[in-house]
């Protein structure tokens, strides 16, 4: 034992030796292993300064050591208490092991069987991307060995210290198979579902655009005292003249301002102020009233008219009537040429013992509950014509015998020119005015027809009105005798008129007698042609507004009659007896005809007893095709009537200041059937086509007498 | 300067000397015209005798207001011919004996 003791004392003397060598810092407590001195000799690197100097006999004295399997720091005494014995029992075993450093290696050899085997699990992946790793890792692996090693040859002292050093070259490996294990977990193969995706990246463009520089000026100029001061001076000189001129027109401004205030005070009143909104709302009010009028003037269409062949129909659309006009007749009725919706007429009375007052009334179709505007006559307006350039410009006669000339637009009451009985007044009623082309002098004229047998021709200059006698209508045969045995001439009393309208100079005359003279302005006492066309009263007539021959009159006669003006050239035996080409009687006295304007056969009459009449010659040379009471009471006369020259409708008048505008049915205007597929004709054409279209007819009619 | 005082002297004695900003040619909006006319009398009133600093002081006075790249020139006597960007140019008198040239070209 003693011998046992020995080495065992030395080993911890040697221990202790060693430890005052390596100082405090070493703290490892450790046993046995390994003694490092005899290593440390071998390769004597570092000599202590402490170490001891021992002599060679000291060197060389033997120690035997022997290792025993026994744990000298491993208690001896372990007393546990038996309960076998009841008592504590010294233990007789002790446990002599002790692990100083353990280190679970886990590399490979790569050509190891284990190796290999991973090798193939990995595949690819270890060959392309992972080779690199693979080698470190044994790099790595192998710097652990080498480090594990040397712990272990220098003792397990030192071995937890070592074990930190091999962290770094161990460390890497580990968390390596850790990721491994972790990818290499088992998949659910029956209900696995790969949450992570990747979308695709779209690739990155870049893309520039050049925008328009702000655009540049360039400026020059040259600064030298001189100029600088003449600009001071020029500059200086305006800014003087500037508020020189201010003054002045401030007062200027001050003037007009106070002249147009006092101008407003005195012209607007409240009513004329809100006059153009009043008239707005009148229209609307009128829009919304008569919609259904409106309407039927658009688009409605007689259907039965297709099953009808000869016949067609009047649709009565709005019906103007003013208070103020009740009790007289319309005595003639003229369409605006300017505003398609716009009419005026003049009212009279036809009445020789109720003779009064007169109106001129302007009308649109738009407004038929109030006039446009309108004229107060002091005597009855017997015609009126609205001049074709100026359509504001209303020529008048009146039953005195006086002509006048009012203006629609002018806020005047009364007429612009009136004659007097000094200057040229006719002196019986004025049947009929026409206005004409203006004269060389470019002064409006117009020519009046009474029955006093005048025809005259008006002039309208700056501020007069002069007049010049261009026909007397005489009765060359028959003279009446005065009261002291005179012949006084009688003359003819002109009752109607109408001009040519290619040769200005042409001119028909109506009168009381029933004769129609064919006249001309240039010879004032002689007529080229006179047709002894009525029995009574020449009403009306009328020039074809297509065939240059034609003409139509009516009369009190009952009879509506078409001639034919012959050429003057040809000598005619009877003229004075000669028959017209065609005759209608209409059953009662005709108060007015007109051609309608768009066709060569159709024209419209209007009688006594309240009818309207149509006819079309081309469909029908005997009987209207429209025969229609348009009056709303038995004893209405119907006096005049007019179509309107752009749309289907008429307007008639009557005896009782009521016009009524009446709409054609589609077989009153029927018109020749365009071959289809052919462009529309020209003006040109179409005026040929219709006069073709009467010369047709004529010629049937021309044959028959003889 | 000298000369420059002495013929201001001779105008007082002659005539009047004008010294309010006079506006020779801009094509500035009203706006920023009054506001850089404004500007050039602060500056030239400030640095009433050095030029060099009157134009430092509108160029960056404008610059901060109206972005970068504005050249000022402020000088008695001088010519120029100059590149601006349209709708930025003030050509201006101030003093009775100072033309400024005011313009933005980037």
């Amino acid at each position: 034992m003693p011998q046992k003791q020995q080495p065992k004392a030395k080993a911890n003397q040697s221990v202790e030796r060693k430890r005052s060598k390596r100082g405090e810092d070493d703290l490892t407590d450790t046993g046995d292993a390994a003694e490092p001195d005899d290593w440390m000799q071998t390769k004597a690197l570092v000599k202590p300064e402490d170490q001891l100097d021992l002599t060679d006999a000291e060197l060389k004295e033997e120690f035997t050591r022997i290792l025993t399997a026994n744990n000298p720091h491993a208690p001896q005494n372990i007393v546990r208490y038996s309960f076998k014995e009841r008592q504590f029992k010294q233990m007789s075993s002790v446990d002599q092991l002790a692990i100083h450093f353990s280190l679970d290696g886990n590399l490979l050899h790569k050509e190891s069987e284990e190796a290999r085997r991973q090798l193939n699990r990995y595949g690819k992946q270890s060959q392309d991307s992972e080779d690199a790793p693979e080698i470190k890792e044994a790099t790595s692996a192998a710097a652990g060995i080498t480090a594990v090693d040397e712990g272990g040859d220098e003792g397990a002292a030192d071995g937890e210290a070592k074990e930190d050093a091999g962290e770094d070259g161990a460390a890497p490996t580990v968390p390596k198979a850790k990721v491994r294990s972790v990818e290499k977990k088992l998949t659910n193969q029956f209900n696995f579902s790969e949450r992570a995706s990747q979308t695709y990246n779209n690739p990155y463009r870049d893309r520039g655009t050049v925008t328009e520089p702000p655009p540049r000026a360039s400026f020059a100029s040259n600064v030298t005292q001189w100029e600088i001061y003449d600009a001071y001076q020029e500059d200086f000189e305006k800014q003087e003249k500037t508020k020189e001129k201010k003054v002045v027109p401030g007062r200027k401004d001050e003037g007009r301002t106070k002249k147009k205030f006092t101008m407003s005070e005195s012209t607007s009143d409240d009513i004329t102020r809100i006059e153009s909104a009043a008239k707005i709302v009148e229209r609307m009010i009128n829009q919304n009233t008569y919609d259904d009028i409106a309407q039927d003037f658009k688009y409605w269409e007689d259907v039965s008219d297709e099953y009808r062949d000869q016949e067609g129909t009047l649709l009565p659309l709005w019906k103007f009537s003013f208070e103020k006009a009740k009790k007289l007749a319309i005595t003639s009725v003229c369409w605006s040429p300017m505003y398609k919706d716009l009419f005026a007429v003049s009212c009279g009375s036809y009445d020789f013992m109720k003779q009064g007052n007169g109106l001129i009334i302007f009308w649109t179709l738009k407004n038929p509950s109030f006039p446009e505007c309108y004229f107060e006559t002091d005597s009855g307006v017997m015609c009126l014509d609205i001049h074709p350039q100026h359509p504001h410009l209303i020529a008048a006669g009146f039953y005195d015998g006086s002509v006048a000339v009012f203006s629609a637009v002018e806020k005047k009451e009364g007429p612009i020119h009136r004659c007097t009985a000094k200057n040229g007044k006719h002196t019986d009623p004025v049947w009929q005015v026409r206005w004409q082309k203006d004269d060389a002098d470019n002064n409006m004229n117009f020519y009046s027809i009474s029955s006093d047998g005048r025809i005259c021709l008006w002039t309208i200059l700056k501020n007069e009105m002069i007049f010049q006698d261009v026909i007397k209508l005489l009765l060359p045969d028959v003279s009446a005798e005065g009261p002291d045995g005179i012949k006084v001439p009688t003359t003819g009393c002109g009752t109607a008129f109408d001009f040519h309208q290619q040769k200005d100079y042409l001119f028909l005359v109506g009168t009381e007698e029933g004769k129609v003279h064919i006249c001309s302005k240039s010879y004032t006492s002689h007529f080229i042609d006179t047709i002894h066309a009525h029995n009574m009263a020449v009403y009306k007539v009328c020039w074809n507004k297509f065939h240059p021959k034609i003409f139509i009159t009516c009369s009190a006669d009952w009879t509506v009659k078409i001639w034919e003006m012959h050429d003057p050239m040809v000598k005619h035996d009877n003229n004075e007896n000669r028959k017209p080409l065609f005759s209608f009687d209409l059953n009662n006295s005709v108060g007015d005809v007109a051609w309608a304007p768009y066709s060569s056969t159709v024209f419209a009459a209007v009688t006594s007893d309240g009818k309207a009449f149509v006819y079309d010659l081309n469909i029908n040379k005997y009987e209207p095709l429209c025969e229609q009471m348009v009056a709303q009471k038995k004893k209405t006369k119907l006096t005049h009537v007019e179509f309107n020259p752009t749309f289907p409708i008429m307007i008639v008048g009557d005896d009782r200041g009521c016009i009524v505008s009446l709409k054609l049915s589609p077989n009153l205007r029927k018109m020749k059937a365009e071959k289809k597929g052919a462009p529309p004709p020209d003006e040109a054409t179409k005026i040929q086509r219709e006069i073709e279209k009467l010369d047709k007819i004529l010629t049937m009619v021309r044959e028959q007498p003889t | 300067m000298a000369e420059a005082t002495e013929e201001k002297k001779a105008d007082s004695d002659s005539k009047r000397v004008h010294t309010y900003p006079l506006i020779r040619h801009s094509d500035m909006n009203d706006e920023m015209k009054t506001e850089a006319m404004e500007l050039c009398v602060t500056a030239c009133e400030k640095f009433a005798s050095n030029n060099e600093n009157a134009a430092k002081m509108i160029k960056d006075t404008m610059d901060k207001k109206f972005g970068a790249s504005w050249h000022a020139v402020v000088g008695e006597g001088y010519g120029f011919e100059i590149t601006h960007e349209v709708k930025n140019l003030l050509y201006m008198f101030f003093g009775g004996n100072i033309a400024i040239i005011l313009w933005k070209c980037s």
